[in-house]
């Protein structure tokens, strides 16, 4: 699977480039807590220094990866785990998409997917769907209602997550701009943002978006982050300022960010991340 | 207070002033959203079970829960009589609260009891308890190193399943904690 993914990205002319896993400070994001490396952090995914590649012209790059996140631990989670992310420069979520379509098709060689009793086809057209419609059809409500409750993500989990990548990949898309702190707005829909995650099986297998490239709107969101954080007495990070001086040298990108573990189990058909790993937290 | 990041398989919380374990557990984590901990639980009193989701900010209650050294007496349908280890005290502990702990429940076991508001809710037995068989199919020779097991029973009506070379009559070691088979410790 890994060297049927480093094939897909060379042939497409990407680079494949490494960045620190060892950060002085972790990218803000609402709910993700990095873990302590000495007066360093290991990082939680690699993309502000992804970022800061395309700033300096990098138009294409991949990065295949460890990523630890603290407290990530369940059937589907691992504190430590491997990330493959990919950026293009001049490109939009859409235009990753389509990356994302044909990266899948490549690796899933039988075209079929066998995946917690379903069989997902990965050949023929992928649903789409908006978070919007997809709370509306499957839970009465709007995202924003539930955001307003503090039920988006229970409302996500348990009415939702269900019914997506059965027959078909799914592509849920345009999330709320405040779930969504690196993304960028979505012309003409207000609150939402150009973002996606896909789901195959009723599992999360990658996160995507048009980056959000403007440094201001970063650094408020940053903000808002921060604040956030420090009103649940939860760390909060210094902001990255290398990463916001370089996000004004890019003019637009988009970028993927795929769980290769979980990509391995609907490849597999493994229940439990556990058996995809060799040496998974508990047994290393 | 408990953390929701506490929250674990066999976790002892209360919730609304009752006391719940947790029976089955799992951590969910939608799309860079909130962390939530899917937890079923079951009331430490009464059996009865709940599903029960945990936000990361959730705090939960830690049940206050007494630990004593008892021993075994004599069984009263539908309860279990232990005395206290150091008062002498008879405590009644109702059978649904053991569950197939009773059968491996011996004269004079010396055991660990947990009271809630000093209600039994908990008794860890001896790990190991040895038991004759009484009913088995009889042992196939040279069997010794397979995992096909057949299924014994005690005296007490206890089913479980035992290696194949097990004859009735033999003296087997049994592990409270799961109720199978463990090892042989002499035959008949």
């Amino acid at each position: 699977m890994l060297s049927a993914a480093r094939s897909f990205f060379r042939d497409r002319g990407f680079l494949d480039v490494e960045t620190p896993v060892r950060i002085p400070t972790p990218a803000l994001e609402d709910y993700i807590e990095a873990e302590a490396s000495g007066d360093h952090f290991l990082r939680t995914s690699p993309e502000l220094h992804m970022k800061r590649l395309l700033a300096a012209g990098y138009e294409r790059i991949y990065q295949i990866g460890t990523c630890c996140r603290l407290g990530e631990r369940g059937r589907v989670h691992l504190p430590e785990f491997a990330m493959l992310e990919w950026y293009r420069l001049d490109a939009d979520y859409m235009d990753v998409l389509d990356d994302t379509i044909a990266l899948v098709r490549a690796v899933a060689a039988s075209g079929e997917l066998r995946f917690r009793g379903q069989l997902t086809d990965v050949r023929g057209e992928w649903q789409r769907l908006t978070v919007d419609e997809a709370f509306r059809t499957y839970a009465g409500c709007t995202p924003d209602a539930a955001l307003s409750r503090g039920r988006f993500e229970e409302i996500l989990v348990e009415r939702i997550e269900p019914h997506l990548g059965g027959a078909t990949p799914t592509v849920l898309m345009d999330y709320p701009v405040c779930t969504s702190g690196l993304s960028k707005p979505k012309a003409g829909t207000p609150g939402r943002a150009e973002r996606w995650e896909l789901y195959i099986g009723g599992l999360e297998i990658a996160n995507a978006c048009s980056e959000l490239t403007d440094p201001a709107a970063q650094r408020r969101s940053f903000q808002a982050t921060a604040d956030l954080r420090r009103r649940e007495q939860r760390p909060v990070y210094p902001v990255d300022e290398a990463f916001l001086a370089a996000l004004g040298q890019i003019s637009s990108a988009a970028g993927v960010a795929i769980g290769i573990d979980r990509l391995a189990m609907v490849l597999t058909g493994a229940e439990v991340i556990d058996d995809v790993v060799a040496f998974p937290a508990d047994r290393a | 207070m408990f953390s929701a990041s506490d929250l674990r398989k066999n976790l002892k919380i209360e919730i609304d002033g009752e006391p719940y374990i947790v029976t089955y557990f799992d951590f969910c984590k939608p799309g860079k959203g909130q962390a939530l901990y899917r937890c079923r639980l079951k009331h430490m009193l009464n059996g009865s079970t709940m599903e029960r989701t945990f936000r990361s900010v959730d705090k939960i209650d830690k049940p206050d829960l007494f630990q004593k050294e008892v021993i075994y007496s004599y069984a009263e349908d539908p309860n279990y009589v232990f005395m206290d280890a150091e008062s002498y005290e008879e405590i009644r502990v109702p059978g649904d609260v053991l569950g197939d702990q009773i059968y491996f429940l011996g004269d004079d076991m010396e055991c660990s009891m947990l009271t809630y508001q000093n209600r039994p809710v908990e008794l860890t037995l001896p790990i190991f308890v040895d038991r004759e068989i009484a009913e088995t199919e009889p042992g196939a020779r040279g069997d010794t190193a397979t995992n096909v097991t057949k299924p014994a029973k005690l005296e007490n009506g206890y089913e479980f399943q035992v290696p194949l070379f097990l004859n009735q009559g033999d003296t087997v070691r049994i592990d409270t904690r799961t109720g199978e088979y463990s090892e042989r410790v002499s035959k008949a």
